[in-house]
């Protein structure tokens, strides 16, 4: 198939037609605001629901009654809209729906700014909402990926009955590049034997619920739910790994900040300083044993990100003391140089 | 053979579609390529500017810091951008919009009347296909059957009228 030039936003909407998503529910904003226009064009046309909710609260919660249905569902948004959606995403969680969640972040806190930045990745990967739950989040670092995740999403989805969020920014959901898409038409998906869709008289009514007073029964719901996560953790992590045999440095960055790494790595490489990356594609399920894996062989890591340090965190824990974790970043929507990133290598080299 | 190219201008002159146009040539020409717009509170008037890579390797870093060449059709992105260009990069000037000349020795500056030669051709609003016919055909980067294809690809199918125009202005900044 031939290759065809696509902004990130426009191809993620078209990836998800693509896997089968008839429904979208959608609130309008900078920098995402493409997706939703997709869908107001192309749903109608393919016997799909396009609908601009009143609010982004409002769409969130049609994606909940839509999962509930059995159908797949999606929304996007941008920072301060995905704020508004959490209590939804909450619920969604609570009663084990899948959806697809998109979020093209900007810059926070707040209404902040429109220009890329990754300072939502603790609401992403930490809950967001209330209660005990996880998000599987993927950050895509390409508009091919981008599709192939998007994807891959509904199908994570429904497999673990659970939300799968698409983190992007700015800069991904407006740059064009090449793409295909894989052949997905004619996929049978599995029966949603738990979907509210009517008895017809011939079954007992299913339940779609997230409330549960008596603390034993709620207990065993959210422990069942832990052992699912726990499965994820094991069979669902996804990263790109560069240059870990022999690298002094290794940096830590997801998304269209290690692409901006790999100019700062070839800036290194010129100097002599031998650099690896590990490039998280699911920020939950973290990586984490490939992270402890090469923080035995490094000198030292160095998170870079368009934030003021939230990742670091998580790859602190993962390296758990075998070498020193560095962090770099700038945020706001200002975008960190491949300069700025090397200086960072060349010091603790 | 990698080309960090950066068009710019004000809103309204076609600056994002002329980036279009030469990723979606550099794309027939078995290129990898990237394009990432300025976005934001731009409006027809306001500045805009659009990064595009091409390059036989894949693109990292889909964004321009230091071009090879800079496409520039107004003075405040001339004043902006003519110090951030490579040494011995091009520089191409929309010398109709932009009275300055560049004062760096270390680029080759190209200037072309491409507003004033659109009007005179009766190609009110093509003046962007000058600059990028010129830029061509100073950097050869791709040649002009692929640069034309790409035009194809990149005119919306209603639009499809426009195609012919497009290419005469482009042919007409490649021979000046």
């Amino acid at each position: 198939m031939d290759k065809v030039l696509m902004k990130g936003n426009e191809a993620i909407a078209e990836a998800a037609i693509r896997a089968n998503c008839r429904h979208f529910f959608g609130y309008p904003i900078t920098p995402q605001t493409e997706i939703s226009a997709y869908m107001a064009k192309r749903m109608p046309k393919i016997g799909g629901t396009f609908l601009q909710a009143e609010s982004e609260i409002a769409a969130i919660n049609m994606v909940y009654g839509a999962a509930g249905a059995g159908v797949r569902a999606m929304t996007s948004s941008s920072s301060p809209g995905i704020s508004l959606k959490m209590e939804g995403l909450s619920y969604i969680a609570g009663a084990d729906l899948p959806c697809v969640v998109v979020n093209i972040v900007r810059a926070g806190p707040g209404l902040g700014g429109i220009q890329p930045a990754q300072s939502d990745y603790f609401q992403a990967v930490k809950g967001g909402g209330h209660g005990d739950y996880r998000v599987i989040v993927v950050a895509p670092a390409s508009i091919q990926e981008a599709v192939d995740s998007t994807i891959n999403a509904f199908d994570l989805a429904d497999k673990y009955r659970m939300p799968v969020m698409i983190i992007g920014d700015g800069m991904l959901g407006q740059m064009m590049e090449p793409i295909t898409f894989p052949e997905t038409a004619g996929k049978a998906l599995a029966e949603k034997e738990w979907a509210t869709t009517g008895t017809k008289m011939t079954r007992k009514p299913n339940i779609i619920n997230s409330l549960y007073i008596q603390p034993e029964e709620l207990e065993k719901i959210i422990m069942a739910r832990q052992k699912k996560y726990e499965d994820i953790e094991k069979s669902e992590v996804k990263y790109e790994a560069e240059g870990l045999d022999d690298a002094e440095i290794v940096i830590v960055a997801y998304g269209t900040t290690a692409r901006i790494v790999k100019a700062a790595m070839a800036l290194a490489q010129k100097s002599g300083i031998k650099t690896g990356l590990i490039r998280p594609i699911t920020l939950w399920p973290f990586p984490k044993d490939i992270i402890y894996k090469t923080a035995k062989k490094a000198k030292a890591i160095i998170s870079v990100e368009m934030s003021t340090g939230q990742m670091v965190e998580d790859v602190r824990l993962a390296a758990n003391g075998a070498c020193p974790v560095y962090f770099y970043g700038r945020t706001g929507g200002a975008v960190p140089q491949p300069k700025a990133i090397f200086e960072e290598i060349r010091r603790y080299a | 053979m990698t080309r960090e190219i950066l068009f710019a201008g004000f809103g309204g002159q076609g600056i994002l579609f002329c980036g279009k146009v030469a990723a979606y040539a550099g794309l027939v020409s078995g290129l990898e390529v990237s394009w990432l717009p300025s976005y934001g509170p731009e409006m027809r008037g306001g500045t805009a500017n659009c990064h595009v890579i091409l390059s036989d390797k894949p693109v990292g870093s889909p964004i321009v810091n230091n071009p090879t060449d800079l496409v520039v059709m107004n003075l405040p992105s001339f004043d902006k951008f003519e110090k951030t260009v490579a040494k011995g990069g091009n520089i191409i000037i929309d010398s109709s919009l932009i009275g300055k000349k560049s004062e760096r020795e270390d680029i080759n500056v190209h200037y072309i009347p491409a507003t004033q030669m659109a009007n005179d051709m009766g190609l009110g609003k093509l003046a962007n296909m000058i600059m990028l016919g010129k830029m061509i055909s100073v950097t050869k980067i791709i040649s002009f059957e692929q640069v034309k294809k790409g035009i194809e690809k990149s005119v919306p199918p209603s639009k499809k009228d426009l195609i012919e125009s497009n290419i005469r202005a482009f042919e007409a900044g490649y021979n000046y």
